[in-house]
């Protein structure tokens, strides 16, 4: 039976085709194209090139402000990874409980996903601005010096804010499959043997969780790390000073804005090592010792 | 059965595409047509497609396809895409900080003066204001790019606010201190949330700053003479500001409004009695302003010899790319829409509707015929600020290569000052330093 389904030598290849073309042309190309970019120097027109060699890389790596920006990247990452994993989790937890219109829950908890970031960061702005904002102004009122515009811990905390916003929704789905797919017999089984709520919370649900868990973990890593770009972008353009500015937002301030082509597609070619490093610990270790570790 | 329907469609849509053109070609000849991608969106695009669908009608030979491409850095950023592929817009508007970078473009772009000589247009560049025509010409004085779009900075206050505070209405305040002075009142009385805030830090309190009081804001004539140049904006004086500023923000006389246009938004709306913003806002306050305003000079320290000298300004110019298909028809074309731009009736309608400046003295005369100063008497104010002085080297406007880049990287040194994690002096020296090192690297870019 199995084999016969893939007898035809051409046909699976011309059905994953298109999908090919397209990561060709919209992933391999640009991305050698940055690689190749990342060892020249070379005018935004591509008037006059030279090699450049290991240049790019050096002055990067030597820029004190793209330190900044790694720390930056860091704090924000870790922020954006715990926080969005922790909401998704409890209200997961919460949403799994047989509630009376679990049902709505669930579908409005959702909802957010569907809200584009761009969009989010508008709604945002609208929430947390000092001057227009309703949340910000009422901040202000309440003596509470508010003002995203020019402190970076607030600018910080406000990407932070809605970047996890915009995740808790995808977590949460993932965490509520995760905890559906546990058999109620474990936790019975545990709650005979004089197991609390947390305890069997603790030793049964987050072992069984596990892998949804890893899962989850490197995949928030990815959008904290390049998918966060509209937020940022919307709500601080990587200010105040260089505040939000992660490396990501870096690479568009550097290649987009100042034209720097090298010096961007040089950060680039390390993001784009990072987000492989990153990738492949996923699949080993999610082939190995995640269940029930 | 489905295959001969299809067949059927195929051949009514044939027909049907055969008939269109029949019908288009016989309208007219076929016209030259020229890409034109810009950067003005509402109003202001509309403004623009209406002044592109007057020359279209004006004439049979040409057509002009304006096209909105996003901001200002995204439109640039759509050029050079284009042109790195061979297909570059025959026009493209580009932000005046843009400036240097296009002209450092030889090759990429053909400069004003070349192509109404190579096309032999008549077009005369002193009908243009010296401080508009010096920005965007070489210095010895040959237009590179067609200026378009123009503001300059103002004072933008609200009558009602003075009047509350129990200043006089009709005078506002002309020097910083005058200014300090207006705030403290209006703080004390309460008569508006805040006394004055800002839009375009950078571009009105460092690059018009340097104009106003004949201070360099780099070296090499603030650029316009070789890419060697180095950023001066530590000087003394541009401390001595930012200090004022700073201080003012303590007391709570200032408020910070952001980077860029950012800062708009505070003066329409009433909450800052005060606005340094472009004069460009005009549209805005109209539509916006739920009180009585008025426009007042760009403040400066009477206490510096020969201030205030003329602003400098912002806004946009229309460059004119290459690619290797273009024909001399194609120039011949650009170069006819250029001169139709320059025309008196078109530019002083474009100032009329759009309230950015007059940029040629012929538009002036005419909206003056028209009435608009009497009926808009604060519209008269950019242009004397703008034309009060002959432009000096320090007043002609800035050249230097990333000019977008030092830019943000005077916002976030002066965004740190304001915080208080640096001096104001220490945020300027810091500025310099990074500044000159894009320079640097602009130069070896750019500059082989």
């Amino acid at each position: 039976m199995r084999r016969s389904f893939f007898r035809a030598p051409f046909l699976p290849y011309l059905l994953v085709a298109p999908q090919l073309l397209l990561t060709l042309v919209f992933f391999y190309g640009p991305a050698l194209q940055g690689i190749y970019q990342s060892f020249l120097i070379q005018d935004p027109f591509g008037l006059r090139t030279s090699f450049a060699g290991l240049a790019n890389f050096a002055s990067v790596l030597g820029d004190p402000l793209y330190g900044n920006a790694v720390r930056v990247t860091v704090v924000f990452s870790g922020a954006v990874v715990a926080g969005a994993m922790l909401l998704g989790l409890i209200l997961a937890a919460a949403a799994a409980q047989p509630l009376r219109g679990v049902q709505v829950y669930r579908t409005l908890l959702v909802w957010p996903y569907a809200v584009a970031p761009a969009v989010a960061a508008a709604l945002w702005l609208f929430l947390a601005h000092p001057s227009v904002g309703i949340v910000g102004r009422a901040l202000v009122r309440w003596g509470v010096g508010w003002d995203y515009t020019l402190n970076g811990t607030h600018a910080l905390l406000l990407v932070v804010v809605a970047s996890v916003w915009s995740r808790v929704a995808y977590n949460f789905v993932f965490f509520l499959a995760g905890l559906q797919s546990i058999p109620s017999s474990l936790h019975e089984a545990a709650q005979v043997d004089g197991a609390t709520w947390f305890q069997s919370f603790r030793r049964v649900t987050l072992p069984l969780l596990a892998p949804t868990t890893f899962f989850l973990l490197v995949v928030n890593a990815l959008y904290a790390l390049f998918d966060t770009f509209a937020v940022i972008h919307a709500l601080t353009k990587g200010g105040p000073g260089k505040a939000t500015e992660t490396l990501i937002y870096k690479v568009y301030v550097d290649g987009v804005v100042n034209l720097n082509l090298g010096s961007s597609s040089a950060q680039s070619v390390i993001l784009l090592v990072l987000a492989v490093v990153l990738t492949s610990f996923q699949f080993r270790f999610l082939e190995r010792r995640v269940h029930y570790a | 059965m489905s295959g001969l329907r299809r067949g059927a469609v195929y051949a009514a849509v044939v027909a049907l595409l055969l008939v269109l053109g029949a019908a288009a070609g016989r309208a007219q000849a076929p016209r030259v047509q020229v890409e034109f991608w810009h950067a003005l969106r509402g109003p202001l695009g509309e403004a623009l497609e209406s002044i592109v669908n007057g020359f279209n009608a004006s004439q049979a030979s040409y057509r002009v396809n304006a096209t909105f491409k996003g901001s200002y850095p995204e439109t640039m950023v759509a050029a050079i895409a284009a042109f790195r592929a061979g297909n570059a817009p025959h026009i493209v508007q580009m932000f005046e900080v843009g400036t240097a970078t296009m002209m450092a473009a030889r090759g990429a772009i053909k400069p004003v003066y070349e192509l109404m000589q190579e096309t032999r247009t008549p077009f005369d560049p002193s009908v243009y204001l010296p401080a508009v025509r010096g920005y965007y010409s070489t210095p010895d004085g040959r237009m590179v790019s067609m200026p378009f779009n123009s503001s300059t900075p103002v004072l933008w206050y609200n009558k009602d606010a003075f009047r509350r505070a129990g200043l006089n209405p009709e005078r506002p305040p002309r020097t910083w201190a005058e200014l300090r002075e207006a705030a403290q009142r209006i703080r004390a009385s309460n008569a508006a949330p805040c006394g004055w805030s800002t839009a375009w830090p950078t571009w009105i309190h460092f690059e018009n700053f340097g104009a106003l009081h004949d201070v360099p804001f780099a070296t090499r004539a603030n650029g316009f003479e070789g890419m060697d140049a180095q950023l001066l904006v530590n000087a003394p004086l541009y401390v001595r500001n930012l200090e004022n500023i700073v201080q003012m923000q303590r007391e709570g006389l200032f408020k910070y409004g952001g980077r860029d246009a950012a800062g708009d938004a505070l003066g329409p709306s009433g909450e800052c009695a005060m606005l340094t913003a472009s004069s460009a806002l005009f549209a805005r306050y109209q539509r916006e302003a739920r009180f009585e305003w008025g426009v007042g000079f760009l403040p400066y320290y009477d206490d510096v010899k020969g201030a205030p000298k003329n602003s400098i300004i912002g806004g946009a110019s229309l460059w004119v790319m290459t690619s290797p298909r273009r024909t001399p028809e194609e120039y011949k074309a650009v170069a006819e829409f250029f001169r139709y731009l320059s025309s008196p009736e078109v530019s002083a309608k474009w100032h009329m509707e759009t309230g950015y400046i007059p940029i040629t003295f012929t538009a002036i005369q005419r909206a003056r015929a028209l009435g608009y100063y009497q009926r808009n008497p604060w519209a008269e104010i950019p242009i004397q600020q703008l034309t009060r002085t002959r432009p000096t080297a320090n007043s002609k406007g800035i050249r230097l290569g990333n000019m977008p880049e030092i830019r943000t990287i005077l916002y976030e040194e002066v965004e740190r000052a304001l915080q208080g994690q640096q001096s104001p002096k220490a945020a300027l020296d810091a500025a310099v330093r990074r500044s000159n090192e894009v320079l640097r690297q602009f130069q070896r870019t750019a500059g082989r």
